[in-house]
């Protein structure tokens, strides 16, 4: 009865607030539904088949292609698109859907608490790396607490990326793991061993502690790229299927992998969940080009050193003018620190332009990097300013809240 | 000096967290640009830690820094070379390591190199962070002093040792002082990294490493832009709070 109610709560909640052009209304109704029911995300949850998607990046795309995935053999599946990823984001997802699957992004520090309330079937790992600094969630710390919340967890699959030591170490103690060559191409955070604080080398095919033998568990699959930029998925059991997105990047082939191996968790074969997959071309709105007056631009997320040190390679390729947008709000973190982490020198060369409401920390770093740059605190008239008057679809990589900021902007 | 300034980022697999790995490429770039021979060193906690003019300790999780502070105290090269004239900048937990104890996660005390005549202690407090503005104290001819500071420890200095500053807005080290100076070491909490923000106090280490050769001014017309806008938006949250 307390359920139902919360439930409906949330609805109106959202659909009054999404009338009043408060945003999408989620996150609003889905607290207030969990003020009149604390425990409305596990009545929510009861009966459905839930899914749940974590790591420091990618789970947006993942949680995205896995529902996909899911939906591939005609059921509905019911998702909180989009990425309010803490306990009212998931309510109010739920209280909107009858449907009997259920795929949710959850912050990597609320998996523990999102996993018991929903008792989920399948568990997605990605990856962990340093995020937002200036909050005090280590990696390490995260790693042990997923540890410990699978650990008691004794139904829930596991799919979980081999290929990064402090994934493995969250994923270690589950009783059923998937484990998937996903690729780390950021390392430096998993140097540290999880397990005895000793050394994580890293070599061909594999990474081993030098210190207690942590090391790569044996893959269920990995992704395999080839010289010609073509991926697929190869199974432990001899299968190979290609992994062909219209999402670009290696990283998002990667994501894809994840969901097809956590789709088949799920019971659906991984080569519909891979050619459903193949269809996506945007997620909440990462690669869409959009039209700022006469200028078209791409707008891209990146928003931690490991998400740039991705994106840096998609773009690396390229001619098209660059800009660069950077803030520092309480949804990107309040220190820009970390942009001495990122390796900008890979742009020298490019015509790029930093902006954003932190352009000045940006600045300064390109300079000591090499790279040449105009700077221009309006996001818009940086693309404008990045075009030049040609043709060419300006390449934008923001943060979190300058990618939204685009995003949001009437065109 | 002869042969090339040698710059080292200490450990980068442990103390690498923050972004003030920045502060070694600010060092050897600004020598670079003034035409002197510079080179920059990643100094990995695998190996023993290289002959260098200049080392740069940055942030790190708690524990990876007690692990950097073993090995720095068993290698030994740190403490010689800072008897032999070596600069050192130590931030948040590279400044705590290069101090004389420091607490690890647990809240145990564990021994720091002890280059620095200072103690931390796990703060009783929530954690500092935020904005940081310091006046300078500990060395002379610097400019206000701005960074971002993000730690849990406070720091109390001893025997003599000299803050580098005074803070105005922020914690620092927590009862008012902000980082330490003695001799060629610093230590500090500033996090931006601390050079890119303050480019007087780099030029101040690289001139201490070229034995007091004046230095050519640079083109820091950005980082100029960048310390005002960062000191303004402190001043405005200083007005804020006061009226709240």
């Amino acid at each position: 009865m307390r359920a139902r109610l919360a439930s409906a709560t949330t609805r109106m909640v959202n659909a009054a607030s999404r009338r009043m052009g408060r945003g999408q209304g989620t996150v609003a109704g889905g607290r207030a539904g969990l003020r009149l029911d604390p425990k409305l995300l596990e009545h929510l949850s009861a009966g459905r088949q839930v899914a749940l998607v974590t790591g420091t990046n990618g789970k947006t795309t993942t949680t995205r292609l896995l529902t996909v995935a899911l939906a591939a053999k005609g059921d509905a599946v019911v998702s909180n698109e989009t990425g309010s990823n803490m306990p009212p984001g998931h309510v109010a997802a739920l209280a909107g859907s009858h449907a009997d699957h259920a795929v949710l992004e959850v912050d990597e520090v609320y998996l523990p608490r999102v996993l018991t309330a929903t008792g989920a079937a399948v568990v997605v790992l990605l990856n962990l790396s340093r995020d937002q600094l200036d909050r005090t969630n280590e990696v390490r710390m995260v790693a042990g607490r997923w540890r410990a919340a699978l650990a008691a967890a004794p139904h829930t699959h596991v799919v979980a990326n081999a290929d990064d030591p402090l994934v493995v170490w969250g994923a270690g103690v589950a009783r059923d793991v998937h484990w998937v060559g996903a690729g780390l191409r950021w390392q430096l955070d998993a140097v540290g061993c999880p397990a005895c604080e000793g050394r994580i080398e890293f070599g061909e095919g594999g990474w081993s502690c030098v210190g207690c033998g942590f090391a790569r568990p044996e893959t269920e699959a990995a992704l395999v790229v080839s010289a010609d930029g073509t991926s697929s998925g190869v199974w432990a059991d001899g299968r190979t299927h290609p992994v062909s997105l219209a999402l670009p990047g290696r990283f998002n082939q990667a994501n894809a992998l994840m969901a097809a191996v956590a789709a088949e968790a799920c019971g659906v074969d991984a080569p519909a969940a891979l050619e459903a997959m193949a269809e996506v071309n945007e997620v909440a709105g990462r690669f869409t080009v959009r039209a700022f007056g006469d200028v078209k631009a791409r707008l891209m997320l990146a928003k931690n050193p490991a998400g740039w040190d991705e994106l840096l390679d998609l773009v690396a390729g390229s001619e098209a003018p660059l800009v660069v947008s950077i803030n520092a709000r309480i949804a990107d973190g309040a220190d820009p620190s970390w942009l001495w982490d990122v390796p900008y020198e890979r742009l020298a060369g490019r015509s790029v332009v930093a902006t954003g409401d932190r352009f000045r920390d940006l600045s300064v770093r390109l300079r000591y990097a090499g790279v040449a740059h105009s700077t221009e605190s309006d996001p818009v008239q940086a693309v404008t300013m990045a075009a030049d008057g040609t043709q060419s679809v300006v390449d934008v990589i923001g943060n979190y809240t300058a990618f939204h900021d685009l995003l949001g902007m009437p065109g | 000096m002869s042969g090339p300034l040698r710059v080292a980022v200490v450990y980068p697999d442990l103390l690498g967290t923050y972004g003030d790995g920045g502060n070694g490429l600010i060092l050897t770039r600004r020598a670079q640009w003034r035409g002197r021979d510079a080179v920059l060193v990643q100094a990995a906690s695998d190996r023993a830690l290289p002959d260098a003019d200049i080392y740069c300790l940055g942030g790190g999780e708690d524990g990876p820094q007690v692990r950097a502070s073993r090995s720095l105290i068993d290698d030994g090269t740190l403490v010689e070379r800072v008897a032999g004239g070596a600069v050192v900048l130590a931030v948040c937990a590279g400044f705590q390591v290069v101090g004389r104890s420091f607490p690890g996660a647990d809240g145990d005390l564990h021994e720091g190199v002890g280059i620095l005549g200072v103690e931390t202690v796990k703060g009783t407090g929530p954690r500092a962070v935020g904005e940081v503005v310091a006046e300078p104290e500990g060395v002379a001819g610097l400019p206000v002093l701005t960074g971002f500071e993000n730690h849990g420890g406070v720091t109390a200095l001893r025997d003599g040792t000299v803050a580098l500053g005074r803070v105005t807005t922020g914690v620092g080290n927590g009862d008012g002082g902000e980082g330490a100076v003695s001799g060629r070491v610093v230590g500090t909490y500033l996090h931006g990294p601390v050079l890119a923000r303050n480019p007087a106090l780099a030029d101040l280490l690289l001139s201490w490493a070229l034995d007091g050769e004046a230095l050519d001014p640079l083109d820091d017309a950005d980082a100029e832009d960048l310390r005002e806008e960062r000191l303004s938006s402190a001043r405005r949250k200083r007005r804020f709070r006061r009226r709240a």
